[in-house]
């Protein structure tokens, strides 16, 4: 019996000491393989009496378990170093920058415009849009600005020799949207103006976003509402608002809106007003019957506002410099 | 308008502090858009007469004065001015008092002389002035009077950005109104005592256009003083409404001009020829204006002419001819009517934008023709002596405006401001703009003042009581209406859709002018036709209405390199404006793009290479997905006069051209000056056009996937070919797609290989061996009968 448990001693020795797979086999092999000292052992018991034979068989085989438990936990363990090795090798460096493209940038005047557009989109109005070159009439003569009207001197036009324009401001949608589809109608009119005029604070080309609400009932108190709840949400935060007595053919009442700023200073944002009778009447609305708002504002400037830029023609500028800032 | 606030003070006994007066007529509408104030009240500045002036003994550009201070002692003052005159009057800071340039004035000695005190230059006291040295008082002043108020020191001028309908508000009187209407004060009236005529002497005016000039005043005055200076106070007053002193009769027309609102023109009576006729003007008619310019008068422009022609633009400007100079000793005072519809927009056609175009296009009050000619003489009597004729008066009343009265209707009031103003408040309100208000059943029926041209309808009334009670007093009220769900369709937005598809792809977005230099417009012309040109561009630069999106997008792309950013990729949303072969303007919404620099940023493991077309062929893929519209697309070959001839494509959406993309044309990139760049451009309109995703299940079975190599000729498209394997295939190809090209050694010179691989599928049972061996033997079959194609084993 000491043979054994000296067998078994030896056998676990050597299970320690294999250090890989490699020899972990070996000594599986040279302990329990076919002619290993174990299978051997067994062997022999064939020839012992068959009053011994049950008690060293069940010896025999015990030290064989044994064995074959302790190269089994060994090669778990084996395998478990082997992979963290492995593991430890294929280790990156996980603050390297993500492989591809950079990410892309919006325009910030583009930005504006559709924080714009989804403020209005969300309370009903349908976004409406007009062709940039338009008429005298659709223009200005619509909007009750006849010829020699001392408010054109306000708009400095670019023409084209055949008279037709550049629109000075996105009001023409308002008419075209009317005389299309009539009324009740809720809509805002985004594009690009033109404006023959450039220097430190314009842009001969710029962004107006336009809006028109007729319906019967429709009041200033309804445009004061409208407004302050749109400067809340365009600027995300509570806003005090002050409507100016002011003057634009196609509005009357008019006012312009000036915010005020952080400084204590008033800024103004945008124009409205009540539309004009006979703006309504050209476009073939009766105006005893239906009274509506207009109002228009100017993208760049509530871009300026929010983000606090101060130079108007860095938006045409086109400098990534600039331009990545908004991304 | 420049507002002085010492002159209102004439004409509104309000006490107010500027700031606050500029926030009340900001909130009655009349704009205040800034605030100056014209030096401060200085104390101990008194008038002082110099009664004797005498060399420094010790300094030779200064002078001994004995000055008058009206103390009964004349003060020894020493001077470094050139100009001091023994007789005139100077302001004089006395010892205890401090400049607003922060001298502090000491009884001293100057080079060994006493000096009790300091004569003053304008700009030493704060205030503007053309004329260098002393500042002189008029000589009729008091020694010892106080100069800070005869020089109005501490006043303020505000700036008051008028619109157009308010032609009544023009004048200081007409603010003085304005501010009494809102419970400011009270306004004089602008009653003047006439002056009687001295003499009989009277000049003839004819009124050949009635409706055009509805009224005429004019007036002789001879025997004015030339030489004599206008008054200090007057000059002054001028200078801070921003008008420059001229001459006694010139400078009072304007200043009657800017009191009153009314222009008036002083002529000189010896330049005229036979009499004043208002007519319009003949054709060709040449007139040489009092600015220089000698312009040809339109028919149908209304002038003043005399016998020998047009001497006047009416109500705009005067004619250089008859003006009057540093000689003239009598004039003819002309103070008209005329009606806005002859004024308006006529100085606009000559440039001129004159402060008597302004006022009379927008109306200057009809009522206020004889106050203002009765001012002006008395003023100029005053200043300059003379003797007055008569008034004489060419009138045709059934031409001048009428104000009809309104109906203001209580509930339209209500309707429209969404408050109901109380019925006290609405004729308190419209009496004191000087209306006359009677009550009717549902309301008001209310005649304005004759100077409110911009009052004709109900509306225009709401406004004067919405403006007056304040705007600040209508609630905010939600409504009406309940909201309506805007339509979401399958066909997403245009530019936000296709915006955001490249923005996801590393795209920076771009805003470029619509307008563009005519050469570059022409460049990047498909039709090679010269764009839509503007009649009066900004400059060259921006001169032509843009045909492509590209133009600007290179501009801003070579713009970004030369600023030494290495890579850039940019793109627009915008219209392009084409012209057709009939000249007519189409606006083509579109999305275009422009790239240079490499294919990646510069990073870590990646190699850099070049971008080329096939780059940005996949950026205009992923346009046309996220339209909806890639698999209705086909690109082809095409030739545009900005692209590389043999890189270039049109993109067909459904056979219809939607887009072009390509490499920049390299004799344009050397023309330009800029390195190779891509570019695309896709209308906007491939994205309205979505077709609705159609439904299949997904099978079950797997997949087969069989490779095939076929070597064509090189001119064969790769498009093609695959349309032919397509069309061979039976109905389990689900896929087909080319996974490589090979051109070398292995072909032919003229020859590629082109590597192709099929994913076959059935819906219904697993496919065999066979199945995959049959397809691949039709499409065989089919590339060789059509490219006569060599399989490559």
């Amino acid at each position: 019996m000491d043979a054994l448990e000296g067998l078994v001693r030896r056998a676990r020795a050597a299970v320690v000491d294999a250090a890989d797979g490699a020899a972990l086999e070996a000594v599986r092999v040279h302990y329990l393989g076919k002619k290993g000292e174990v299978t051997t052992l067994l062997k022999g018991l064939g020839a012992m009496s068959a009053a011994e034979r049950p008690a060293a068989g069940q010896a025999i085989n015990q030290a064989r378990d044994e064995i074959a438990a302790a190269i089994e936990a060994r090669r778990v363990a084996i395998g478990r170093a082997e992979l963290e090795r492995a593991l430890a090798a294929e280790r990156i460096d996980v603050t390297l920058p993500g492989r591809g493209e950079r990410p892309g940038g919006q325009h910030p005047v583009s930005r504006s415009l559709e924080r714009i557009e989804a403020i209005f989109r969300g309370a009903g109005f349908e976004v409406h849009e007009g062709p940039e070159i338009e008429d005298d009439f659709h223009n200005f003569t619509a909007l009750n600005i006849p010829a020699d009207h001392p408010a054109r001197a306000m708009h400095d036009t670019f023409y084209f020799p055949d008279g037709r324009l550049l629109r000075t401001h996105t009001s023409p949608v308002q008419i075209r949207a009317m005389m299309r589809q009539g009324v009740p109608i809720r809509l805002i009119a985004p594009g690009r103006v033109y404006r023959c005029d450039s220097d430190m604070t314009h842009t001969p080309m710029f962004h107006q976003v336009e809006g028109l609400v007729v319906d019967r009932g429709v009041s200033f108190a309804h445009l004061k509402a409208v407004l302050h709840e749109f400067v809340e949400r365009f600027f995300e935060r509570r806003a005090t608002l002050r409507f100016r007595p002011s003057y634009f053919p196609f509005t009357e009442p008019s006012a312009e809106v000036d915010v005020l700023a952080e400084s204590g200073r008033w800024l103004e944002i945008l124009g409205c007003g009540m539309v004009h009778p006979e703006v309504l009447r050209t476009a073939g609305v009766d105006p005893e019957e239906y009274t509506g708002y207009a109002f228009g504002m100017g993208v760049e400037r509530l871009t300026m506002l929010r983000y606090g830029v101060d130079d108007l023609r860095l938006f045409f500028e086109n400098d990534l410099q600039f331009l990545r800032q908004f991304s | 308008m420049k507002l002085p606030l010492s002159w209102l003070a004439d004409w509104n006994d309000a006490a107010l502090e500027p700031e606050a007066l500029a926030e009340r007529l900001t909130m009655l509408g009349l704009e205040v858009e800034a605030v100056a104030s014209v030096g401060s009240r200085i104390e101990r500045l008194v008038a002082g007469r110099v009664l004797e002036r005498q060399p420094h003994p010790n300094a030779d550009r200064l002078s001994l004065c004995r000055v008058d201070v009206g103390t009964g002692e004349p003060l020894g003052i020493v001077c470094g001015a050139r100009n001091v005159r023994t007789g005139a009057l100077y302001p004089v800071a006395l010892p205890g008092t401090t400049l607003p340039g922060g001298l502090a004035i000491r009884a001293t000695r100057i080079r060994g002389e006493a000096s009790a005190g300091m004569l003053c230059s304008a700009r030493e006291l704060g205030l503007d002035d053309d004329v260098d040295g002393l500042l002189e008082l008029d000589a009729e002043i008091a020694p010892g009077a106080d100069a800070s108020a005869l020089l109005a020191l501490g006043d303020a001028v505000l700036d008051v950005n008028l619109t157009p309908n308010r032609a009544d508000c023009f004048s200081v009187l007409g603010i003085a109104r304005e501010l009494a209407a809102a419970g400011l004060g009270t306004a004089r009236e602008p009653h003047v005592a006439p002056v009687p005529p001295a003499s009989a002497a009277t000049f003839p005016v004819t009124v050949d256009a009635p409706a055009d000039c509805p009224r005429f005043l004019g007036r002789v005055i001879r025997g004015i003083d030339p030489q004599a200076p206008t008054p200090r106070w007057l000059q002054e007053r001028l200078r801070r409404a921003g008008v420059r002193p001229i001459s006694a009769a010139v400078d009072v027309t304007n200043y009657v001009l800017l009191e009153f609102g009314q222009p008036l023109h002083a002529y000189d009576l010896t330049r005229l020829r036979g009499g004043i006729v208002v007519r319009r003007a003949q054709p060709g008619e040449q007139l040489a204006l009092l600015d220089g310019q000698t312009i040809t008068a339109d028919a149908g422009v209304l002038v003043i002419a005399d016998a020998s022609g047009a001497i006047g633009l009416a109500g705009i400007m005067g004619g250089a001819g008859t003006a009057v100079s540093a000689e003239t000793r009598d004039l003819f005072l002309e103070c008209a009517w005329f009606a806005p519809a002859a004024v308006a927009g006529r100085g606009r056609r000559f440039g001129l934008h004159t402060d008597a175009s302004q006022r009379f296009e927008r109306g200057v009050d009809p009522g206020i023709q004889l106050s203002a000619i009765e001012r002006a003489t008395r003023l100029i009597l005053d200043i300059a002596g003379g003797e007055a004729g008569p008034v004489v008066t060419a009138e045709n009343a059934a031409a001048l405006p009428v104000r009809a009265p309104i109906r203001l209707r209580r509930e339209r009031l209500a309707r429209l401001l969404g408050v109901a103003v109380p019925d006290a408040d609405v004729t308190r309100i419209l009496r004191a703009l000087r209306m006359t208000v009677d009550a009717a059943a549902d309301g008001w029926t209310v005649t304005p003042p004759t100077a409110r041209f911009d009052l004709e309808r109900e509306e225009d009334l709401v406004e004067e009581v919405a403006r007056v009670y304040g705007y600040d007093r209508v609630p905010d009220l939600a409504g009406p209406g309940a909201l309506r769900p805007a339509a979401a369709g399958e066909a997403p937005a245009p530019h936000s859709a296709l915006a955001a598809t490249l923005l996801a792809r590393g795209w920076q977005e771009a805003i470029t002018y619509s307008f563009v230099p005519a050469d570059l417009d022409a460049f990047f012309s498909v039709t090679e036709r010269a764009g839509l040109a503007l009649a009066n561009p900004i400059s060259g630069d921006l001169a032509v209405m843009r045909q492509s999106l590209w133009p600007g997008l290179v501009q801003a792309v070579a713009a970004n390199l030369n600023r030494q950013q290495p890579r850039v990729r940019l793109f627009e949303v915008g219209t392009q404006f084409v012209l057709d072969a009939g000249g007519a303007c189409h606006e083509e919404r579109c999305v275009a793009g422009v790239a240079a620099g490499a294919r990646w940023p510069e990073q870590w493991g990646a190699v850099t290479q070049p971008l080329d077309f096939f780059d940005v062929k996949a950026e205009v893929e992923a346009l046309l997905a996220r339209a909806g519209a890639l698999g209705r697309t086909a690109f082809i070959p095409a030739l545009h006069p900005a692209l590389h001839p043999g890189r270039a494509a049109r993109v067909l959406v459904d056979g219809a051209n939607a887009g072009w993309l390509g490499e920049l044309h390299p004799a344009l990139a050397a023309q330009l000056e800029v390195p190779p760049l891509l570019l695309f451009e896709l209308s906007a309109n491939v994205a309205t056009t979505v077709a609705m995703p159609a439904y299949r299940a997904p099978s079950v079975y797997p997949a087969v996937r069989r490779d095939l190599a076929v070597v064509v000729g090189r001119e064969v498209a790769v498009a093609v070919l695959l349309e032919t394997v397509r069309a061979a295939a039976p109905a389990t190809l689900r896929e087909a797609f080319v996974f490589d090209i090979y051109t070398g050694p292995q072909v032919g010179t003229d020859e590629k290989s082109v590597a192709i691989g099929l994913i076959l599928q059935d819906p219904s049972r697993t496919l065999t061996d066979q199945d995959g061996s049959a397809a691949l033997d039709a499409i065989r079959e089919a590339l060789d009968r059509r490219f006569q194609a060599r399989i490559r084993q």
